[in-house]
Parts: C-alpha cells; sequence; structure tokens
C-alpha cells in the first residue's frame, strides 16, 4: 500500500520527464493520461503541520525549518501544500499515532512530521517522519539529522531531500549551492563579481569583488572548487579558486594566449578549455596537478565550451566547422569528433547531464534563444523555454531541473537566473540579490 | 572579509535503529582580506586609460580596471598628427564587421591602412587590438569571434609592414558594448576591432 502514493507520483515524474514515447507505458491510469495530454501535472498534496518543539529554545528554529522543508518540495511543481489553516487535526508530539482520517479528509498524500531540539553547545537536532496518508501508514522510516544552528538551512534541505527521494525514487538536489556571476550596473559598464549561495538564493556570498570581468565560474565534481575566466591580467584566463578559503590562482595555459570556456572532468583531475590563438579557438585539457596540456581539436574552425560526459570518456563541445555553431561529441582525448546536432538554427553551451542520457544546450533560432535538451545521440530535441536571450544551462545534481541565465531586451536589458524541469515546467526566477548570470550547480553537498 | 562556512560530514541516523548519533561541525574559516588582493590591471591598460577622457572613445570607465599613476601617455591635440587623438579620430581606432563575420570589407581596409601608417610613423607606440561582438550569440562564441576579429585586424596590420611585436589581441565578446540597444541599429556599432594605442610595452 505504501506503493500508493509512491506509484503516483513516480507515475507524474515519468510523465514529466519523459518524452512522449515512455507516456504510452503509464497510459493506463486516467489522470495521467490526462495530464499527459493536457500538458498539465497534478502535483501531489502534502501537509507539513507545525515541527514540535522538543524544547523551549527550539521553538523559532522548528517552524523555520518546516517552512524550508514545504518550499523545497512546493517549489519543485511536483508537491503542493495544503495550507495550514485547512487542517483539522495536528501532530502534537513526534511519533504519535497520526489521525490518517483526519489528513485524508483535507486530501494531504503524504503528511510530514517533525521535531526540532537545541541541546547543549547549541546543537541543533531534527528529525522527521513521513506518512503514507491513504495507506495510513509511515512511508520508510523516521531520520534525524544533527548540527549546528547556524547549518539549520542545510538541515531542512537534507530533510527536503530525504522526503524527495522517498516519494519520487529520485535523488533530490536541495541541499546544493549555484555559483554565479552577479551583475549590477547599464550594459555598456557592466560589473561582475563571483558570487556563491544556496540553491533557494539563501546564504549569498561574494567570491570576488568587480575590478574585472568574471565570467562562467564551474563548480569541481566535489564542490570544493571553482573554475571561471578573469580579465585580471587584462586579458581572459583561467583561474582556480578554493571555496573555503577563497584563494585562487591562474591556470597555467600558454602565455600570450587568451583561456576560457573550463570545465573540470568528473574526477576533479583534468580541466578541459578553450584556447584562443591567431584568432583560432581550439579545445585543450589539462591534468591540474602537473599542468601537462594536450591540445583536442586543430580545426581552423571555432571549438569550444567542452562538457565531460559523467563517465570522463567523452566530451562534448560546440563548433562552427560546417559553417554554424553546432553540438559534437568526442572522445576525451579528442577522437572521433561525431556532429550531433541537426535541426535549424544554431547550438552552443552544451552541458552533459549527471544521469548521463541528455545534453541540454543553448539554441538560436529566428531571433529567438532556447535552452533545450536532446539525447546524446542528437534524437528527441526538446526546447524548454524561449526568449530574446536565454543561455548558459547548468544541470541539479538529479538531473531533473536546468538552471540558466536570461537576459532581457533593449537598452535597460539585465539578467536574471532561472530554472525549468526537463519537461518545460515550473519555470520560475531565482532569488538573487540584483543581476545574474552564469550559473553552475554544485553536486550534492555530504 | 568574507566569512565562508564549511559544513563537513553530515550524516543521517535511523530513528528506529540508531544507537549513536552523529554530528557534523561547523568550521568558520575567515578568508584573509588579503587572498582577495587582486592584480592590477596590465600596465598596459594605463595608457588606455587615458584615452578614455576622449568623448567618442568607447572605454569602459572602469575606474579600477587599472590604476592611473600620471604615467600614461597624453591623448595630445586633434590637430597634432601625431598623437593619440589624432590616430582615434582623424585616421579611426575601429573597423566594423557584418553578422558572424571576421571579414575585413573595404571600408575596414581603408582604416587599417591609415593605422598602418601612422604606426609605422609613429614607432613609440603599440597597440592592443580589441575584438567585439554583439549580444545575439552565446558568451563563449562570442569570445572566440571577437578573437577573429580582432586577428583578421591584426593580420592585415602585419600585412602592411606594423612589427608583429607591436600589436596584441584580446577579446571581450558581448562583455563590452558601446550601444546599448537591442536592434541592429547598435549591434553593427558593436561588432567592431579597436584599436587601441600604448607606449614602451613589447614582449
Amino acid at each position: 500500500m505504501i506503493q500508493h502514493m509512491t506509484l503516483r507520483l513516480a507515475a507524474c515524474l515519468m510523465a514529466a520527464m519523459s518524452f512522449g514515447a515512455i507516456a504510452g507505458s503509464v497510459a493506463q491510469a486516467a489522470p495521467l493520461k490526462i495530464e499527459i495530454t493536457d500538458g498539465v501535472i497534478e502535483p501531489l498534496p502534502f501537509a507539513v503541520p507545525a515541527f514540535i518543539a522538543e524544547n523551549s529554545a527550539a521553538g523559532e528554529m522548528a517552524q523555520k525549518i518546516a517552512r524550508v522543508v514545504a518550499e523545497d518540495l512546493a517549489g519543485t511543481g511536483l508537491f503542493r501544500e495544503i495550507p495550514k489553516d485547512a487542517f483539522i487535526s495536528t501532530l502534537t508530539s513526534f511519533g504519535s499515532p497520526v489521525q490518517y482520517a483526519d489528513w485524508k479528509a483535507v486530501n494531504a498524500q503524504a503528511l510530514i512530521g517533525g521535531a526540532v531540539s537545541i541541546g547543549a553547545g547549541g546543537k541543533l537536532t531534527v528529525k522527521f517522519r513521513v506518512y503514507d496518508v491513504f495507506a495510513s501508514q509511515e512511508l520508510g522510516k523516521g531520520l534525524q539529522f544533527s548540527g549546528t544552528e547556524a547549518g539549520w538551512r542545510r538541515m531542512a534541505h537534507k530533510v527536503a531531500d530525504a522526503v524527495y527521494s522517498r516519494i519520487t525514487g529520485e535523488g533530490g538536489y536541495f541541499d546544493s549551492r549555484v555559483v554565479y556571476v552577479s551583475e549590477n550596473g547599464p550594459k555598456n559598464n557592466r560589473k561582475k563579481r563571483l558570487a556563491i549561495m544556496d540553491y533557494d538564493g539563501a546564504n549569498l556570498q561574494y567570491l570576488t569583488d568587480s575590478r574585472s570581468i568574471v565570467l562562467a565560474p564551474r563548480f569541481s565534481p566535489t564542490g570544493d572548487r571553482v573554475l571561471y575566466t578573469s580579465y585580471e591580467t587584462g586579458f581572459p584566463r583561467i583561474y582556480v579558486l578554493d571555496v573555503a578559503s577563497v584563494g585562487r590562482k591562474i591556470l597555467q595555459t600558454q602565455e600570450g594566449t587568451m583561456s576560457f570556456a573550463p570545465r573540470f572532468s568528473p574526477d576533479g583531475r583534468t580541466v578541459v578549455y578553450s584556447i584562443s590563438a591567431g584568432g583560432n579557438t581550439d579545445i585543450y585539457r589539462m591534468d591540474v596537478k602537473s599542468g601537462a596540456a594536450k591540445r583536442l581539436t586543430s580545426a581552423p574552425s571555432i571549438e569550444t565550451a567542452p562538457s565531460f560526459s559523467p563517465d570522463g570518456s567523452q566530451i562534448v563541445f560546440e563548433s562552427d566547422r560546417s559553417g554554424a555553431q553546432q553540438l559534437y561529441i568526442m572522445g576525451a582525448n579528442g577522437s572521433d569528433p561525431t556532429r550531433i546536432s541537426f535541426g535549424q538554427g544554431r547550438y552552443g553551451t552544451p552541458v552533459w547531464s549527471p544521469r548521463g542520457d541528455l545534453i541540454a544546450f543553448t539554441k538560436q533560432s529566428k531571433g529567438r534563444f532556447h535552452i533545450g535538451v536532446m539525447r546524446v545521440d542528437g534524437t528527441e530535441e526538446r526546447l524548454l523555454t524561449a526568449s530574446f536571450l536565454d543561455e548558459g544551462p547548468t544541470w541539479s545534481p538529479n538531473g531533473r531541473v536546468i538552471m540558466f541565465m536570461r537576459e532581457t531586451q533593449g537598452a535597460s536589458g539585465a539578467s536574471s537566473l532561472y530554472s525549468v524541469d526537463i519537461s518545460g515546467r515550473n519555470l520560475k526566477r531565482v532569488r538573487t540579490n540584483g543581476g545574474a548570470s552564469d550559473p553552475s550547480w554544485s553536486p550534492l553537498q555530504n | 572579509m568574507v566569512a565562508f562556512t564549511k559544513l563537513a560530514a553530515l550524516s543521517s541516523v535511523i530513528l528506529k535503529s540508531e544507537t549513536n548519533m552523529l554530528t557534523y561541525t561547523q568550521e568558520k574559516q575567515s578568508s584573509g582580506a588579503n587572498k582577495m588582493k587582486f592584480l592590477r590591471g596590465a600596465v598596459l591598460l594605463i595608457a588606455v586609460l587615458t584615452l578614455s577622457a576622449c568623448a567618442s572613445t568607447d572605454r569602459f570607465d572602469n575606474d579600477n580596471t587599472a590604476s592611473l599613476g600620471g604615467t600614461g601617455i597624453s591623448d595630445g591635440s586633434a590637430s597634432d598628427p601625431t598623437s593619440p587623438l589624432y590616430f582615434q579620430q582623424a585616421v579611426g581606432d575601429r573597423v566594423l564587421f557584418s553578422v558572424d563575420q571576421s571579414t575585413l570589407d573595404s571600408t575596414a581596409q581603408a582604416v587599417l591602412d591609415g593605422q598602418a601608417v601612422w604606426l609605422t610613423a609613429n614607432s613609440d607606440y603599440n597597440a592592443i587590438i580589441e575584438g567585439h561582438a554583439d549580444e545575439q550569440g552565446t558568451r563563449e562564441y562570442n569570445l572566440a569571434l571577437g578573437a577573429r576579429r580582432a586577428d583578421a585586424a591584426r593580420e592585415y596590420l602585419l600585412s602592411k609592414g606594423v612589427a608583429a611585436a607591436r600589436l596584441k589581441v584580446v577579446s571581450f565578446g558581448k562583455e563590452r558594448p558601446i550601444e546599448i540597444c537591442s536592434q541592429e541599429s547598435c549591434y553593427a556599432l558593436n561588432r567592431r576591432s579597436v584599436t587601441i594605442l600604448s607606449t614602451g610595452l613589447s614582449s
């Protein structure tokens, strides 16, 4: 019976994420079929009663944590929170028997109960349980996280990730961060600096000042380092920044050249990037420790924006060797470049999904920009967004959501961050302090 | 001073079977302000910024990209044919490009011919050639496109006898438009290479 809820949302997820072909296999359930043809997913209703404060010091924290858990879940578009004023029952203590009928009556399919305590030395402990209301039983077992008060949001995200995982069967993505370029000022004098924040915009910190133009930061596979391009020397060069210390060093690429578009390999030991020299731009890779570099492309065309496959064996990149920007995949050592994009328009900024199944890209067609995804063989292209300028996708840790930058048109044009799920649903702006571009989503934190 | 929080080893415990509770600790790491120290802009830019006083220049007013120590070159007078101002205004410091192109049309070649003559006559000056793109393109591609444009101008100047050591290139992609509307009238002026004079350095 636990499957009741799990299955139902899993089916929703499949519908949301599928590319049409899969739809037939789940079409037996009548509501689901409607959801697909209407392009509407009915979010799963859940209730989060106030978390229990297990001692007096924890009262405010209990409320704040429950709020973040609810916002995380509702923010996915897959869940809908039942407003508290609809409740006809409550959870009086953690683990006490649940009045399932009362929750059924308000149509809560999932119920999340939690408790918070603050112990000696400010140690914060959060416990939670998830209930499948229609099956009248607990879904999985209770979990507990402990940490410091300052880390309360991370614990809330951990709780939400666990709930999301149990109900969807997918990995979560809430306990993650985003590094991006914070922007201020008019288009012809824009100030840019690196910023880092939680995935939901909380805990903003700046990593550089705005003296030099900085571009396109990219997280390392463990989130401890950031690659980015800066004009500190007057020329675009790649830097590696340690997130904890904010110390940074230049990547020792060839003197007298411009280097940009860096990304780490999945094991964090290699960086792929572009070098422009003599008007020609090609892709290189470098062993981070030894500094040994190897040239991977040598065409007279533009080759840039390389991104590794999750297993590290291949690299997707863009090239205009055909006459316009298109996507190609080659071996990690530059072997056998093969074109994968063939649609109308131009394709750039490819990024391999952490699940390995899809490649996200920016497409320009008929004066509009789109964020899209395609399978790694180039089939089943699907455009998720459209605007004057959408650019630079980055994947959520679970490969279900894409964040990107959107710039508005005209003299007062400004950039901001948006996210959208890979079905094209749940498009929304990400909270940032001022203008923002070039997001890079971290993996889930440890 | 920015404080960074590092959360290590956050662990979860199953309530029904747990006996020991794992905790995670928080380390406050004060990031030394000294590590935030930034390199000053290349000395080459000093000359560039001196030019920024000129009304027609497109140099961004990034007042801390380089420090002006009064050591820059003087703009001189527009009526003095050996002055940077004359180079900028009478000779012409920039050429324009078609959409997604880096080829030099006859107008561009005529401007560069004038630049070559001027640079040959005024050998105290070196130059950095900036390549720029309009906003209709992705960031990395536009950096590469700007590099193509700057290099096209540089190659042309080399072909007219300017020494290679005197000419550097840099691409700004779509980062520094001079015109900010989102129409072709602005885009046409943003697709450019600009020859910025400098003194004293050649490498």
